[in-house]
């Protein structure tokens, strides 16, 4: 299980709770927990719903799952009214490779989950919500169990929530293995018990998602925020981070590093200073090569393209995303080539099949590279390659063909010349695997 | 008593299906998570599992079916009663994930997916678990080992083997 760290320079919001034992309920009141839904609910039945909105628009919180997009206004979006009943989900199938931040909430503030999707299920008018967590999940699960169950014994969810004369249930679930499911619609299909494959959209979620019914989807640590943000206020919470961009988050730094960890940091915290204070730097006096910013999914970084501040805007102004806060940290004994098979090797596995250009492309960039592995490759390879990725880019239902499209592009371009030095057979690096460890028997 | 009569599951787990059914708007929500509770108790998901998961929520077996060869961790063969699952994905990869695969395979003696004779362990190299800020890591059923070297895989390992008891 990832330890608790700290450094000075966090900026400690939702991690307030965290090490004190908060899965309990008592602990949880105790550190001012179910007050956010209770002052909520006192702003009145009529006021209620514009009042959390609101609020969560002025903080300027972004969907944490990897998106960014603003959780207020995703929430604006459902209806008023429909014929349907409405869900709140809340999205724990945490897979994306270098993320293990969920882990740590679910580990240490359940109940802060609790009552972020009650929060969330006032603001939308829904009587239920879903958590989901992965399969792997097993002990975060019975965490979580017990929260809910506790919180049902205190007369917390179920009926007549806070005297507020509405009701709320939780239910959690368990998945059984699969990264796809993390997408929000496949999320809905696993949830209604079939297999994980993406659903079309228009229509969204919002408006037609869980049974049919109008549905709000946020990750675990976006959900876990908006107890914390009523209770201090949208704009405090807002000016933590930078414009657009509310808050803090939680980076989970790993790969090669002094100190590997969760951390929260303002948003717009400079990577640089992340990479060097934060983490203590590279291990054992390493250099730096290039850097992971935000799940295996994100264009990869070079050493000198660093000093960017860890936002979703200026990430995207530098050609990658702050994706999910896993930033994986390569030093220089890294083969790019080998951390690129290795990463395709991962979507090829977990594509649904559902789309074509995701099926086909992760297997013929996955064989491609396979080649320039094993000492066969030719320079078109590398052009191959860039062509398969740019022609998966947005043609899939879901974000898995971009996913793998996207980082497969930044090894290409930023590290062009290591692809074509070692087609040449100059191998840079120092390799971690073999060819038959990393593609399996079957080739 | 169960719903279902001469269920082929212990009457805790049985009741504790009867109970999820009613959880969710539509029944088929339980299915996903009927296949893993299962499997703990039954080893994988045998055929009368799928028998009895069907009928309990009103399925035919090729929905079932469908369903549990999408998902990772289901399986329809036995596993050892430790499973070891040792995560090679990026963060462990640059940690030594391959270097602790490697290890388990010439301590167990066996191969990705491949059971020990004796039923004790079966080992599978798996994507990102969840926890790569605690890299290498590897779960053993469901219990999480991280930091891992390979003399602490030993101690692992061998913690689990004098064990009596299964899960």
């Amino acid at each position: 299980m990832p330890r608790l760290v700290s450094h000075p320079d966090e900026a400690i919001v939702l991690k307030r709770r965290f090490g004190q034992g908060a899965a309990s309920i008592d602990k949880y009141v105790e550190l001012e927990g179910y007050a956010a839904v209770q002052k909520a609910i006192a702003q009145g039945p009529d006021a209620m719903q514009g009042w959390i909105i609101d609020t969560m628009k002025a903080s300027g919180l972004r969907g944490r799952g990897g998106a960014g997009f603003p959780t207020g206004l995703k929430w604006s979006f459902v209806p008023k009214t429909s014929a349907k009943p409405k869900y709140v989900l809340v999205n724990g199938d945490e897979s994306e490779p270098g993320t293990c931040k969920d882990h740590l909430i679910f580990r240490e503030d359940p109940h802060t989950i609790i009552e972020g999707a009650m929060i969330a299920g006032l603001a939308i008018g829904a009587k239920m919500g879903f958590i989901y967590l992965r399969g792997e999940y097993r002990y975060l699960l019975q965490i979580m169990e017990r929260a809910v169950a506790d919180a049902y014994a205190r007369g917390y969810l179920g009926k007549n929530i806070f005297g507020s004369g509405l009701d709320f249930d939780i239910v959690t679930q368990t998945g059984a293995g699969a990264y796809e499911v993390g997408e929000e619609s496949a999320l809905m299909e696993s949830l209604e018990g079939k297999r994980g494959v993406p659903r079309i959209r228009p229509p969204f979620p919002a408006v037609v998602g869980l049974y049919g019914g109008p549905t709000v989807i946020n990750n675990v640590e976006t959900i876990a925020n908006v107890p914390h943000i009523l209770l201090m206020g949208g704009e405090a919470y807002a000016k933590l981070g930078t414009e657009r961009n509310g808050g803090t988050r939680l980076f989970g730094i790993s790969g090669h590093v002094n100190r590997p960890g969760v951390y929260e940091l303002p948003m717009g915290y400079s990577m640089r200073k992340a990479i060097y204070e934060v983490a203590g730097g590279i291990r054992d006096g390493k250099q730096l090569k290039a850097v992971v910013p935000g799940g295996s999914s994100c264009p990869v970084l070079r050493a000198d393209e660093i000093d960017v501040g860890l936002d979703f805007d200026q990430m995207a102004k530098a050609g990658t995303m702050l994706g999910s806060g896993g930033i994986v940290v390569l030093d220089e004994t890294v083969s790019i080539v080998e951390f690129a098979l290795r990463t395709i090797k991962f979507y090829q596995h977990e594509s649904c099949g559902w789309c074509i250009p995701c099926r086909e492309g992760t297997d013929w960039i996955k064989k491609t590279l396979t080649r320039v592995y094993e000492g066969g490759g030719q320079k078109k390879d590398i052009d191959n390659v860039q062509y398969l990725a740019e022609n998966m880019m947005g043609r899939t239902f879901c974000p898995l063909g971009d996913a793998a499209a996207m980082p497969t592009l930044g090894f290409v371009k930023k590290f062009r010349k290591e692809f074509e030095d070692y087609i040449e057979g100059k191998k840079a690096g120092t390799p971690l695997i073999t060819v038959q460890e990393l593609v399996g028997a079957e080739h | 008593m169960s719903a279902i009569a001469n269920s082929i599951f212990s009457p805790e787990l049985a009741a504790r299906f009867d109970k999820l059914v009613t959880l969710y708007p539509v029944k088929r929500s339980a299915l996903v998570p009927m296949l893993l509770y299962a499997q703990d108790e039954v080893g994988y998901v045998s055929e009368a599992v799928i028998q009895e998961i069907a009928q309990r929520l009103d399925l035919i077996d090729l929905d079932v079916r469908s369903v549990l060869s999408y998902y990772s961790m289901l399986r329809t063969k036995p596993a050892g009663r430790y499973n070891v699952q040792v995560c090679t994905n990026i963060s462990c990869m640059l940690r030594g994930g391959y270097e602790i695969l490697d290890h388990c395979k010439q301590k167990l003696g066996i191969g990705h997916k491949q059971t020990t004779p004796d039923g004790q362990f079966s080992l599978e190299e798996v994507e990102c678990i969840g926890d790569c800020c605690a890299a290498p890591a590897m779960q053993v059923n469901y219990d999480f080992h991280d930091e891992l070297t390979p003399a602490k895989v030993d101690e692992i390992l061998e913690d689990y083997a004098s064990k009596k008891d299964g899960r």
